[in-house]
């Protein structure tokens, strides 16, 4: 391990944090821009669009925009219908409702025959706070990831949100986006590469990898910071396609580092963990440990209280990242 | 609770108009205009028309009560502590990190609560489920459910409401809140889901059409029920958003928005005129 050099250390205190817009503004943002070039995109929402921000759309192009009231599955179902007649429908409420609600209808509707349909569930994970279980989204990765053929994103601030939102339009096949509720740090400068199916590693490290998706990326950034203060050198990865997983950037991490850490806002099964554990099983074992929600539902609080309180906090992560070291050979 | 004489309670329901807008702004987040809009009905419901022994939640002779619109979680928070399931002032916890009165009601975390929701479209095939469960137990108790009208547009409502009729459950009830406004806008323009009343009739149920917001019609309309065999009925109530406190009545602003501590004020002021 590398003891800790003066400038690295100050890059430490100093990493700031700067609020950039929540990941469904952006969405919102760029819908209206793809709409703009594109006469094909449309959208469809499901009395949410004030919240998963897909109303400026349909204040943009009111003739596009169907909002389908509280009804996902049907929602769902029309989608696939505007998506096999050639146009390239946009379909956005909370992430839960849109995964538990119409979870057949995307399974017979639009995975079965692969069509072009884009499904964005905002509120993502337990960070809305408040409101509570009912309107959280713990599942909704693995769900995602049970439809074939289906490309799974979770931007991590509105830089990538927006480059994420824009090659999902380009790719030709299903996609989904989960966006989140609060204001997302920004991660990124806006000269980054994006590219569906393959990861950011956004910094290099020696003893261990973290690899995260949505908010717990900056999270690992933090506890990269964290870890250097204690001589641990913590490379991070942004996972933002969950699905197809970038199989090469997860062997190589486990190659280079020898130890991997996963984080997300969602159960511990059937996301990052889940997902990255089997890459790593299957091709490169090394030890790992995971971040993530236990086999639980959350509650109300406020969004920080609940990252604590479940565990998904750059302090989490770093008691990771010790855990993990201990069983590297 | 048989003392409820139409003044008694519409004191009550002041009384529960009081405590949605405080808790409500304690919280700084929930669902003001829906709260406010079942005010009544609830009121009716708790200090009336339920039988019920708040000392005794678990009772298994008691009617259920199902909050389908899970999102008016406050109504029925303040209902059941103003009918002492709980302490008053364990309302000022809505929200808070390990508060038992979540952002949406949960069975298991809070007394009185019989079905979680927030999720919308499910109360009413819980209660029918409910309803069931007391025929084959040959208990006399009796399943109400309160939902919204924009949750009328979940498929699942249609399914539960040809479920009900065709096995001809006469004593659940459902109590529709039509104030006309979901999320995003008014229904009418929304997804239009009238003639609401052609539509439960055709799928078999009896229908009342009445003011959500009169004791007397209120009254009626749950007597009525009771007294109707072979079919369930549907109580369609004529509500306002936001009842009770002038700037949020129909204002699509505070479907889920709470009021800053000088709107309470102003609310409070009103609601005590
Ligand atoms: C399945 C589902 N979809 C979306 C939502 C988000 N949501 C919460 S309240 C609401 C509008 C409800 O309208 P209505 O049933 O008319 O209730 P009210 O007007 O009484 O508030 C919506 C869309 C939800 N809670 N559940
Ligand atoms: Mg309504």
């Amino acid at each position: 391990m590398k003891t800790k050099s003066p400038s690295e250390m100050k890059a430490a205190v100093q990493r700031e944090k700067k609020l950039g817009l929540a990941t469904r503004d952006a969405y919102g943002q760029v819908l209206v821009e793809l709409g703009q070039a594109d006469p094909r995109i449309v959208a469809v929402d499901a009395d949410l669009s004030k919240s998963t921000k897909s109303g400026l759309f349909g204040k943009a192009f009111p003739d596009r925009f169907f909002n389908c009231g509280i009804a996902e599955a049907n929602m769902v179902s029309v989608a696939a219908g505007l998506a096999s007649c050639g146009k390239i429908p946009f379909a956005s409420s909370f992430a839960s409702f849109l995964l538990c609600k119409s979870f057949d209808q995307l399974r017979m509707s639009v995975a079965n025959p692969s069509l072009n349909v884009k499904i964005v569930g905002s509120h993502g994970g337990i960070s809305l706070g408040e409101d509570g279980a009912s309107q959280q989204s713990v599942e909704d990765f693995a769900l995602a990831c049970a439809l074939p053929k289906f490309t799974v994103l979770s931007p991590a601030d509105e830089i990538s949100c927006r480059a994420l939102v824009r090659l999902a339009a380009e790719h030709v096949g299903p996609v989904y986006i989960r966006t989140g509720r609060p204001k997302a740090p920004i991660i990124y400068t806006g000269s980054e590469h994006f590219q569906l199916g393959r990861a950011n590693k956004i910094v290099a490290g020696e003893d261990v990898t973290i690899i995260a998706n949505g908010l717990l990326v900056w999270e690992a950034l933090v506890a990269s910071d964290l870890c250097r203060e204690r001589g641990i050198s913590v490379a991070v990865i942004d996972l933002h396609t969950l699905k197809p997983i970038d199989e090469a950037a997860i062997i190589a991490a486990a190659e280079e580092t020898g130890a991997i850490v996963t984080a997300e806002e969602h159960l511990l099964s059937g996301g990052v963990a889940s997902r990255v554990a089997q890459v790593v099983a299957e091709h490169h074992p090394v030890p790992m440990a995971s971040v993530g929600i236990a086999d639980t539902y959350a509650e109300s609080g406020t969004p920080a209280e609940l990252m604590e309180k479940y565990g998904l906090t750059a302090k989490h992560l770093v008691q990771a990242v010790e855990s993990v070291l201990k069983r590297k050979k | 609770m048989e003392n409820g004489t139409i003044e008694q309670l519409q004191k009550k329901a002041t009384l529960l108009r009081k405590d949605i807008v405080e808790m409500i702004t304690a919280a700084a987040s929930g669902h003001p205009g829906g709260s406010l809009s079942a005010a009544d009905l609830i009121t009716a419901l708790y200090f009336k028309v339920l039988r019920h022994k708040p000392s005794e939640p678990e009772w298994s002779d008691r009617d259920r009560f199902i909050l389908s619109k899970g999102h008016g979680a406050p109504a029925l928070y303040a209902a059941l502590a103003r009918t002492g399931y709980f302490p008053v002032e364990n309302l000022k916890t809505l929200r808070k990190l390990g508060s038992p009165l979540q952002g949406h009601p949960e069975k298991g975390k809070l007394v009185g609560i019989e079905a979680s929701t927030g999720s919308l479209g499910q109360g009413v095939s819980i209660g029918a489920g409910m309803a069931l469960a007391g025929r084959l137990d040959r208990k006399d108790y009796r399943v109400y459910v309160l939902m919204g009208d924009g949750e009328a547009n979940e498929g699942q409502v249609w399914e539960a409401a040809m479920f009900a009729a065709h096995y001809k459950i006469d004593h659940l009830t459902v109590i529709l809140d039509c104030n006309r406004q979901q999320l995003d806008g008014w229904t009418a323009e929304i997804l239009d889901i009238e003639p609401l009343a052609d539509k439960w009739r055709a799928f078999g149920w009896q229908v009342i059409d009445f003011n959500g917001h009169d004791f007397g019609q209120i009254l009626k309309a749950f007597d009525e029920a009771r007294r109707t065999t072979g079919k369930p009925t549907l109580l369609l109530a004529r509500t306002t958003k936001g009842k009770g406190v002038s700037f949020m009545e129909n204002n699509l602003e505070f479907h889920g928005v709470a009021p800053t501590t000088d709107q309470l004020q102003a609310s409070l002021k009103e609601l005590d005129r």
